[in-house]
Formats: structure tokens, sequence, C-alpha cells
């Protein structure tokens, strides 16, 4: 019955051959390490956050007077709400750590080098999205800092000359960030940036498999193949990097859960402490921070001290990224093989962000600012003197095969 | 094999940066008095609920929780509930709001009395627990009293009855501390004018009580949140077994 049911599908829609073309039949490196669990995990993140959302937008309130209330609804009335909440929350973090660890691999083994460079790009696409949906889904609880987090980053538009101020009012639809505002960011948040991202995530799967899985050598597997056609290197996605995926997934769920369940608001980190105070127009907060995982690009922006400059800096500490692959001018792909100067580079660069990370949620005192600074200024001179450092600095020789 | 000592060694430095910043975390003001909330210590939770109601609620509403929900989470039978600790006519699935006017207690106190429900939240139980016992009289203020912590705060000390008064021995100066011993020189010492009826361990109980009170009110749902998370790690721990023999299994071929 299964059998021939199948056999009528295939006849009118490709199911087997698509499924066998790509995961039995897509071969990847065999030698994939601890980096390459993030893609994967990305993608579980992204299917927890629809799924957890539809559930939330059953309960929710999209309006000033009721939104804050509705999230505690959520929270107190609704069976297991509040289970469905923080995992939406944590979620959200949780996406922005396995997407900078992701984009982290890319960079150490060069996955944006010739020809994955609209791999790269759609990725930086979806993480340009994703930091739209972020910032769009953090005013739905309406809380103090909801309002005024939005406030900063819609402010950041005044700067632009001339238009900025018409822009601000545009982007708001109201003088001030009002239920309006709220109720356009819900629509964009659960229906307009969804799917664009599930878009671009079909983009850039389709241009992996286009193109192959880079790996920690950097090689093209695709060079040497056995006479079936077979990469000497390669191995079935399925079964081999399905199953072993499975215990990457049920690692990162007991790190994921452990936070869900006994650290929700990650001591302020994911869960602000201002934002469980109502919105209120009339009264600023001490000390306004962006959850930290836009900490690295508000940091550049408070350490400019013009306005439009700071904006402009902002802007193009994430443009940089898209033209990455042609900064790149080393010969190799991965770092494992590129000179000393480089390696040194990419790992201060790590270190580097995280710390821009951190000053981006820490108030803006005189040592802190310094130290943004310094930070940015590394930031840019990683990418800007890319062309040069890269092209230069002697490699060592690749090997043929893959090494473990 | 060197390249992934390298690996570790960096994924460690990750990783190790964290927590630094976490702890990092520290703030000027008042040095607060650490307090840790126990939401399974019931017979607390029912006194601050008392205290709650008898004097806060008046003011300060806990509109996003339900007298029902407190009922049952605090084991407070709903026939004791709504004779002692909700408002006549109440209904026990009601949301415990109160009957102020916004409008007119901001006129009475300079701002409208906050909701309360997610104050241990915002504030922290540390935060509340040092809050309601550093009331001082201070004549410069409107109400007669001034506090340590939210300094020129609205809200009268409405437990007074219960503390007794206190006077600030530094004058609004900083507390100074002896250099060698670490005692305080001048600080809240008790002002025998208003004698309070709780003894100075009495009242500190009966605000750990309120504090744990509100700490429960912010999120009722804490306790068994974290039951349930143990049994969701115990499984996935257990999970990982056959997981990683699956993986293992099928590798065994990829050389």
């Amino acid at each position: 019955m299964g059998k021939k049911l199948l056999a009528w599908v295939d006849e009118r829609l490709p199911v087997s051959s698509f499924v066998e073309a790509h995961l039995a039949k897509y071969y990847a490196p065999k030698n994939f390490n601890f980096w390459y669990f993030f893609g994967s995990l990305a993608l579980l993140i992204l299917v927890n956050q629809l799924i957890t959302g539809i559930w939330l937008t059953m309960s929710y309130t999209p309006s000033a007077e009721q939104a804050f209330a509705s999230v505690e609804y959520i929270m107190r009335d609704v069976e297991y709400g509040w289970l469905i909440r923080y995992l939406h929350s944590t979620g959200a973090s949780a996406f922005f750590v396995v997407v900078y660890m992701h984009m982290f691999r890319a960079l150490l083994y060069g996955s944006y080098q010739k020809p994955r460079e609209l791999i790269w790009i759609f990725g930086m696409a979806i993480y340009l999205a994703l930091m739209a949906e972020a910032f769009m889904g953090y005013l739905l609880p309406w809380g103090q800092m909801s309002y005024w987090g939005a406030q900063v980053i819609i402010s950041l538009f005044g700067a632009i000359p001339v238009i900025g101020a018409d822009l601000q009012q545009w982007i708001r639809g109201d003088y001030l960030i009002s239920g309006i505002t709220l109720n356009r960011f819900f629509a964009l948040h659960v229906i307009a940036l969804p799917i664009v991202i599930l878009g671009l995530v079909l983009m850039h799967l389709v241009a992996l498999h286009e193109v192959g899985s880079n790996n920690p050598d950097g090689i093209d597997i695709k060079k040497l193949k056995d006479e079936t056609g077979k990469p000497l290197d390669g191995i079935g996605f399925h079964p081999y990097y399905t199953v072993k995926d499975i215990v990457g997934v049920v690692v990162f769920l007991f790190v994921f859960c452990a936070v869900v369940f006994f650290f929700p608001e990650m001591n302020g980190f994911f869960l602000e402490h201002a934002n469980f105070e109502p919105a209120n127009s009339l009264k600023t907060p001490e000390h306004i921070a962006p959850v930290w995982y836009f900490g690295a690009f508000y940091s550049i922006l408070r350490g400019i001290p013009d306005k439009l400059m700071g904006v402009i800096g902002m802007g193009g500490a994430i443009a940089i990224l898209f033209v990455l692959p042609w900064l790149d001018r080393a010969p190799v792909r991965s770092w494992r093989y590129k000179g000393p100067i480089f390696r040194t580079l990419i790992i201060v660069f790590g270190l580097n962000f995280i710390l821009l990370t951190w000053l981006g949620t820490k108030p803006a005192t005189e040592t802190y600012t310094l130290m943004a600074r310094i930070c940015m200024v590394y930031y840019f001179a990683f990418f800007l003197l890319m062309p040069f450092y890269s092209a230069m600095e002697k490699t060592k020789p690749v090997p043929e095969r893959v090494t473990g | 094999m060197k390249k992934i000592t390298l690996m570790k060694t960096i994924f460690a430095a990750l990783i190790l940066s964290i927590p630094l910043g976490v702890l990092a975390a520290g703030e000027e003001g008042y040095p607060l008095d650490a307090m840790t909330a126990d939401p399974t210590d019931k017979p607390s939770l029912q006194r601050g609920a008392k205290l709650y109601m008898n004097y806060c609620f008046g003011c300060h509403a806990v509109g996003y929780q339900r007298y029902e929900r407190v009922a049952d989470d605090l084991g407070i039978p709903h026939d004791l509930m709504q004779e002692y600790l909700m408002p006549a006519g109440g209904k026990i699935g009601d949301l415990m709001k109160n009957g102020m006017d916004p409008k007119e207690s901001k006129n009475w106190f300079g701002a409208t009395p906050p909701d309360l429900t997610l104050v241990a939240r915002v504030r922290g139980t540390d935060w509340l627990y040092t809050y309601l016992r550093t009331f001082y009289l201070d004549p410069k203020r409107p109400l007669g009293v001034n506090n340590m912590v939210f300094p020129d705060v609205g809200m009268p000390h409405i437990l007074l009855e219960l503390q007794g008064a206190q006077i600030d021995t530094c004058a609004g100066a900083e507390v100074q501390r002896d250099i060698l011993t670490g005692e305080r020189i001048c600080g809240l010492e008790p002002d025998p004018s208003i004698k309070g009826s709780l003894s100075p361990a009495q009242y500190d109980q009966a605000i750990y009580d309120l504090v744990n009170f509100l700490a429960y009110s912010a999120e009722p749902m804490k306790m068994e949140r974290q039951r349930l998370g143990i049994y969701v790690l115990l499984f996935l721990a257990i999970f990982l077994i056959p997981a990683y023999l699956l993986k293992r299994e099928y590798w065994k071929d990829v050389h």
C-alpha cells in the first residue's frame, strides 16, 4: 500500500528523487567537526521560533493597552503558556548564539570563498532579516525596554540628512512610538519577516547544495571521485550526518533547556529586568541597553561621537561583512593553511567581537567608551586590511585529501 | 593533532569569557542586604500574602494575578481567602485589582502607586528587602519619611506601626565604617519616639515574608518550571546515550 502510494505520487511529484538527491546522495565531507553543528541547529531554532510563535499569537493581543497584560496572561493563565514564551524568548537569544558560531565557522574555514560567495551573501541577508525580526519582536511585550530600545533604534533614522525626521515618523506611523507602531511591528514580525527569512533560508540551502559543503581543510572534495562518481572524501548526508546531528541536537537542547527551565532571564541578558515594567512614554529608564545580540553594533554606534557618523559606522560594520568573499585574497580557504598573521588576527577578531558585544550592554563610562573605540578600530581594520595581509602572507601547502 | 588542541583552546577562551560579563555587573548606591526567596515555604508566603493584602493592596494592585491562583498555590482554602484576603463582593477568579483611581493617587503621592505583580523581577528581591527596612524620619519630606534605597520616594512608611521609627545618624552622608573593624560608625538607628509592635528580628522576618510573596507573585510558575526542568534534562541526558551509540554504529565504516 505504502509503496504503491509512493509510486503514484512519484509519477506526479519527484518526492523520492528529491529526498535522495538532497539527503542520501548529497555528499558532505567526512571531516566535519564541532563547528559544523550550528547550521542544522539554526534550522532547529527557526522551527522552534515558528511553532512557539504561532502559539503565542493565539493568546497575545497587539495593542498598547493590552499587550503587556496579555503577555502576563500567557505566563499565568494559558496552560504551559510560560513554557511557550520562555522557549520563544530563549530561542531568540539562542538563534543569535548559534548564528554567530555558524558565521565564525565560515570565517575560520573560508567557507565564503569562491565558489560559495552567494551562500555567504544569502547567509548575511538572513542575518540582517533576523536582526529586524528580533528588533520588532522585542517591542511586542510592550515593556519599558521594548519601548525605549525601539525609541533609540528608530531615532537612528533621524540622523539621516534631509529625510531623517519624516522617515522616522513614517516608520513609527505616529509622532511617537504608539499602539500604531506596535501593530505594524506585530504584522511585520509574524508575517512579513518570517516569509522573507524562510525564502532566504531556502536560497541559502539551494546554493549550498549546488556547490557542496566546504570543510575544515578548505579542500574541494569533488576533485577526487571514485568510479561511481562519489567523492572519495564524501559521505552521504543521510544517514551519516543526520545521526551525527541528532547527537549535536541533544547536547544543544540540554544547554537550551537548562536556560529555559532554570535561568530564563539569564541574569537580565535574555529578558531585561526593566522589561517587566509596562512601557511608559513619560519615564525614561536610567540605562537603555539593547539586548545582548546587538551589543557589538550598539558599541560602534555609541563609540563614534557624531550621530550620523555613528549610524554610518554601525551600518558599515554590517555592510562590510557582505563583501568579505572579495576581501580575503589568500590562495587557501582554511585558516589551518593560512599564515600566522591571519591565524592570530582571526582569533583576536573573535575575542574582540565578544568584548564589543559585552561593552554594548554596559553604560558608556569613559573607560568603556575608550575600550569600545579600540575594539571598533580593530573590527574595521581586520576587514579593511584583509586584502593586503591575506595576499601578502605565505600559506602552507594544502593536502590532496581531507585530514581528520 | 596540534590544530585540534589550538581549536579547543579558542573554544575554551570563548566559553570562559561569557561568565566574566555576567559577573562584572555591579551597581552603586546603598548596599543591599541579600535575601533568597523560597517558594517552597508556604507558611512564609501565606504570612506575606496576609501582610500584602492588609498593608499594601489598598494602593498597590497585583493586577496580573488572580485570587484563585494565589489561594491554590499557597494552600489557602477558597472560603478563607474570600473571607480574609479579598475585598467584599469579589469573585475568586478575579484579577487582584484595587479600587484606587490612578489620577487621584497621583495627586496624593506625586506618582501613581505602581502595580506590584512583577516588581520583584524589575527591582530584585534584595532591593525590595532592603528598601522596606530602610525608611527613616526626615522632616524635609512632605510625608515625614525618606528612604535609603530610594531617596525622596513618594511612598509613606506604611509599616511604621510594625517597625517603629528610625533616624539616620549619618544625616544624609554615606554610611561610614571603622577602617579597622568594619563596624558602622553611623547609619540607621531606632528612634524611641515611635515604637513598633514588632522587634527588629520579627520585622525582618515579616519583610522577608512580604518580599517572598512578591517574588512568588512575579513568577508563580517558578516551582513548576524547575520541577519540569529536571525531568526534561534527565530525559535528554538519557537520550544522549542511544543517540551517541547510533552515531558510532553508523560511523564505523567511515575511515
